[in-house]
């Protein structure tokens, strides 16, 4: 009950021998913090951000949920509730889910699992910090001089020519904040190719960091093409070009297949980094090998690229060529087949494993059912007949829900608590945080399912006032948003709670395979004293008691890597002056897997 | 119009297709997550830490038959359920040349109906049962999107294209029409309903409508009654402005200003006549103020539109 036992006896490499500060020991005062270039302090300035963010749009949602309690509109007044709702999705969108793992798990975690002191660009990682919140202050901005009311999509030629509303501010906001979207991209490009460290072959790439890597392409590729159109909106409503408005020659589904071009991909931008978090957390707690590895890389890859190509299914009602809607409507069902080929294999990884639940396995699991039913309702969404039924109701708003907080949100408390003890150094109360992920899950579901309901029933979106007799599933959905904001301010509190009272984690204490395990927690600045070196497989987890390497059960195919790890040793061993100190790590590793059963009860 | 229990009534054809896929996807869709979400749990409870169940390493031929296995089992019931799908789309893409045409315009936040016979209607819209219907739709503002639940179609209507929607009801009722695309501050008012009526219903509905026909022919008896023809028409003593033609067409006014002869403008000439003074006339006419109701200058508008073709001018 006292501290938790210090796991691995580290030999040469030990990093407690040659001792350094934590990062965040590096520097206490504000001005530190807000000119640092080291990514996990980077990482932390934007935890504190988007958590900013979350609670502003998460503020509009209740208001939202409130005023639909009851058919008429009697919180808010129509133009308050458009303004309350665009509120919600732009902040949401753009200033949550897009950047929130990518820049605060990915820029902690992402050097750390390839064995690198930071990213590639540690200036520009700091910038595009600045021009997030630069972005996001516009944004708010525009909001609270009287907001905006086109919704998150901009739908010209209402956004360029009808609305009063701030449009071109929070426009301009959404660019800069692309902006910092790209940088962080490209930074994360450049790290997963330069500076992985010995020995870590992009097969033995985590999966999480492949994730990041496909999120950073799609980010590079797709997001100028938001910023096109953004321009485009500001120069038709403040100089009258005319692009979408059909009074000057233009056409507003232009508008359409260029802003989806963007948005529909941004759509994997804001989950395929959640898919790489929960993959971590379900192997670590099953204490199995990812089943599939491979498979789960060509998937990641396979989504980034075929998401480019199914963005016509957001416009099958718009009058497009029926021929089009057909070819997006097929895309889009393959798409869906490498989220499918994820969800098998977490479940298959699930078999024969050493099943725990701890807080962040339970996000995980959720997250496993709740986006599997958000991809199964994306499958009535790419048929064409009843795409046109439900498009633009309820169904969608439900849809898009449980991909993106059912799913995002939860991988995001998944890995915010898997890694908050080597973020932090504490642990969180494990007892609480599994009730919030198990009041989080019920709590959505109550929220978002009575929404298909709703869709299926035809009830419009954004809509203030509707008939009554679609009150009853109203108050169900209504109900439910009080549980969810509920559970979602419960972890504020008790994660706040453990940086002062919180029990020393160790730097292990999941007993997790990777290398952001292997250094200290919290990491010192430059994250390893001594460049690690890789020569074991990723996810090297194995049942109990069973000769190492046996937690690989697709081995056949990474024969070829091992008998390249072999030779990729030897000439390193060649290369490198610490050549001799890799085998002993893994020897020091070797010894600390044995000793399982102990360290549980030391948790 | 109280629709909504657990599921829509299936007022078109179009609608019981559309179910029959949806409850398809449903099954399906219900069949793979309770696979999943079984299987989660099984594997949850059987291999829970330190459970006595079997750990022995998975032959190594299982990971990729297995893997194989699932990735084409999920293609080919996915590219299955699109082929099903896309089949009623392309079905539906060629309708029978017989059709019963109606024009509805868009704007914010009202639908306006006007069917063959030149009946109108606001935020409703009257069909027969059994018939293929098509409504011909612009909006005059912003994007607007006609929706009827009941019926299962929906289309936007895009300013600047003519967009078409066919469908053919089958339930005589009374169904709800929103307007599914967000348009502005009252989105969530442009709201109305569809009336399926039997075909004979329909038929005698249609019949008493006022038409616009009859509205310019009561039009025409209120310009005789009221004097307007002594003065604008043919061989009239004093020079009037001509109105064959000039519904629509621009006006070059005495002080210099160019205005469009639209309702308004027409309303106004025949209450303050002194006010929009035609280039060339003198200000002669008295004013009709209290004299003509409202809905007789509907009437006399009525007439004066009927105008709008020189060629037509005679007609009445």
């Amino acid at each position: 009950m006292s501290d938790i036992p210090l796991r691995d006896v580290r030999l040469e490499t030990d990093p407690h021998v040659g001792f350094e500060t934590s990062y965040l020991g590096e520097g206490f005062s504000l001005w530190s913090w807000l000119t640092t270039t080291d990514h996990k302090r980077i990482a932390i300035l934007y935890l504190i951000s988007t958590t900013i963010f979350f609670f502003l749009g998460g503020a509009a949602a209740v208001l939202i949920r409130l005023e639909l309690f009851t058919p008429q509109g009697d919180l808010l007044t129509a133009e308050a509730y458009n303004r309350t709702f665009t509120l919600h999705g732009v902040i949401m969108v753009w200033f949550f889910l897009v950047p929130v793992i990518p820049t605060v798990l990915g820029n902690f975690l992402l050097p750390l699992m390839i064995g690198a002191k930071d990213v590639a660009f540690p200036r520009l990682n700091l910038f595009s910090w600045y021009l997030n919140i630069i972005g996001g202050g516009l944004a708010v901005a525009a909001m609270l001089a009287g907001g905006v009311d086109t919704g998150w999509t901009f739908y010209t030629p209402y956004s360029t020519i009808y609305s009063n509303g701030h449009v071109s501010l929070t426009a301009i906001g959404v660019f800069v904040a692309g902006f910092s979207t790209i940088a962080t991209g490209i930074n994360m490009i450049v790290t997963v190719h330069t500076l992985r460290t010995n020995g870590m072959r992009w097969f033995r790439l985590p999966l999480f960091v492949w994730a990041i890597y496909a999120t950073s392409l799609i980010m590079l590729l797709s997001t100028p093409v938001l910023a096109m159109v953004l321009v485009l909106i500001i120069a038709e409503r403040l100089f009258g070009l005319g692009v979408f408005n059909p009074d000057l020659g233009g056409d507003p589904i232009l508008f359409q297949h260029l802003f989806w071009f963007y948005s529909h991909p941004a759509v994997y931008i804001m989950i395929l980094p959640g898919m790489g978090v929960v993959t971590e957390v379900i192997t670590c707690f099953a204490r199995r090998r990812v089943f599939g590895y491979q498979f789960m890389v060509y998937a990641l890859l396979g989504i980034a690229v075929i998401g480019f190509f199914v963005w016509g299914h957001h416009m099958f009602t718009s009058g497009q060529s029926m021929y089009a809607s057909l070819a997006f409507s097929m895309l889009s069902f393959l798409v869906a087949v490498p989220s499918a080929i994820k969800v098998f294999n977490w479940t298959a990884t699930l078999y024969r494993g050493q099943i725990t639940w701890e807080a962040s396995m339970i996000y995980a699991l959720g997250f496993v059912g709740l986006f599997t039913m958000g991809g199964l309702t994306g499958l009535f969404l790419a048929s064409v007949p009843v795409d046109i039924h439900v498009h633009d109701t309820y169904f969608v708003v439900a849809h898009f829900h449980y991909i993106m907080v059912g799913g995002m949100v939860s991988a995001f408390f998944a890995g915010l608590h898997f890694w908050w003890p080597k973020i932090t150094g504490r642990l969180y109360p494990e007892f609480v945080a599994q009730i919030a992920a198990g009041m989080m899950f019920a709590g959505f579901n109550l929220t978002f399912f009575p929404q298909f309901i709703l869709g299926n029933l035809g009830m419009p979106r954004r809509y203030y006032a509707y008939p009554p007799e679609f009150q009853v599933w109203h108050v169900l959905s209504s109900a439910g948003a009080v549980i969810l904001a509920f559970a979602y301010l419960l972890p504020m509190a008790y994660l706040l709670w453990s940086l002062i009272w919180g029990k020393r984690a160790g730097d292990n204490p999941w007993d997790a395979s990777g290398l952001e395990w292997q250094t200290r927690s919290p990491p010192p600045k430059h994250n390893f004293v001594e460049a690690p070196f890789v020569s074991e497989d990723v996810y090297d987890y194995h049942p109990e008691n069973a000769p190492r390497g046996s937690g690989a059960d697709d081995r056949r195919y990474d024969d070829r890597d091992i008998a390249g790890e072999k030779a990729d040793a030897a000439e390193s061993g060649r290369r490198h002056r610490a050549a001799e100190t890799p085998p002993a790590t893994a020897q020091a590793r070797r010894a600390s897997k044995t000793r399982e059963p102990s360290d549980g009860e030391g948790r | 119009m109280n629709e909504p229990g657990i599921w829509l009534p299936q007022a078109s054809s179009e609608a019981a297709a559309t179910d029959t896929i949806l409850i398809a996807l449903l099954v399906v869709s219900s069949a793979i997550v309770l696979l999943v979400a079984g299987l989660i749990t099984v594997f949850a409870i059987r291999y829970r830490k330190g459970s006595p169940a079997s750990r022995e390493p998975l032959p190594s031929i299982f990971a990729r038959d297995v893997e194989f296995g699932w990735t084409f089992a999920t293609l080919g019931l996915f590219i299955a359920i699109f082929a099903w799908a896309a089949s009623q789309n392309i079905t539906l893409a060629h309708p029978p040349a017989a059709r019963m045409e109606i024009h509805v315009l868009a704007k914010r936040w009202m639908w306006k109906v006007e069917h063959a016979g030149g009946q109108g209607e606001i935020d409703e819209l009257h069909v027969p049962a059994g018939e293929l219907v098509e409504l011909i739709m612009q909006s005059e503002d912003v994007i607007h999107s006609f929706y009827v639940p009941a019926f299962r179609v929906k289309q936007d209507v895009v300013p600047g294209h003519t967009e078409r929607l066919r469908f053919t009801p089958e339930k005589p009722g009374t169904y709800h029409l929103f307007c599914a695309e967000y348009c502005g501050t009252d989105h969530s008012r442009m709201i109305g309903r569809v009336v399926v009526q039997s075909p004979e219903e329909f038929a005698a509905w249609l019949t008493r409508q006022p038409q616009e026909d009859d509205l310019a022919k009561s039009g025409r008896q209120l310009f005789v009654r009221f004097g307007c023809a002594g003065c604008h028409e043919g061989q009239a003593s004093v020079r009037a402005p001509r109105l064959s033609g000039l519904f629509g067409a621009p006006v070059q006014l005495a002080d210099g200003r160019t205005v469009t002869a639209d309702d308004a403008y027409v309303r106004d000439s025949i209450l303050q006549p002194k006010r929009d003074i035609v280039a060339g006339y003198d200000p002669v006419m008295p004013s009709f103020a209290g004299v003509v109701s409202d809905g007789e200058i509907a009437g006399l508008t009525a007439y004066i539109r009927a105008l709008r073709a020189p060629a037509d001018g005679g007609v009445y």
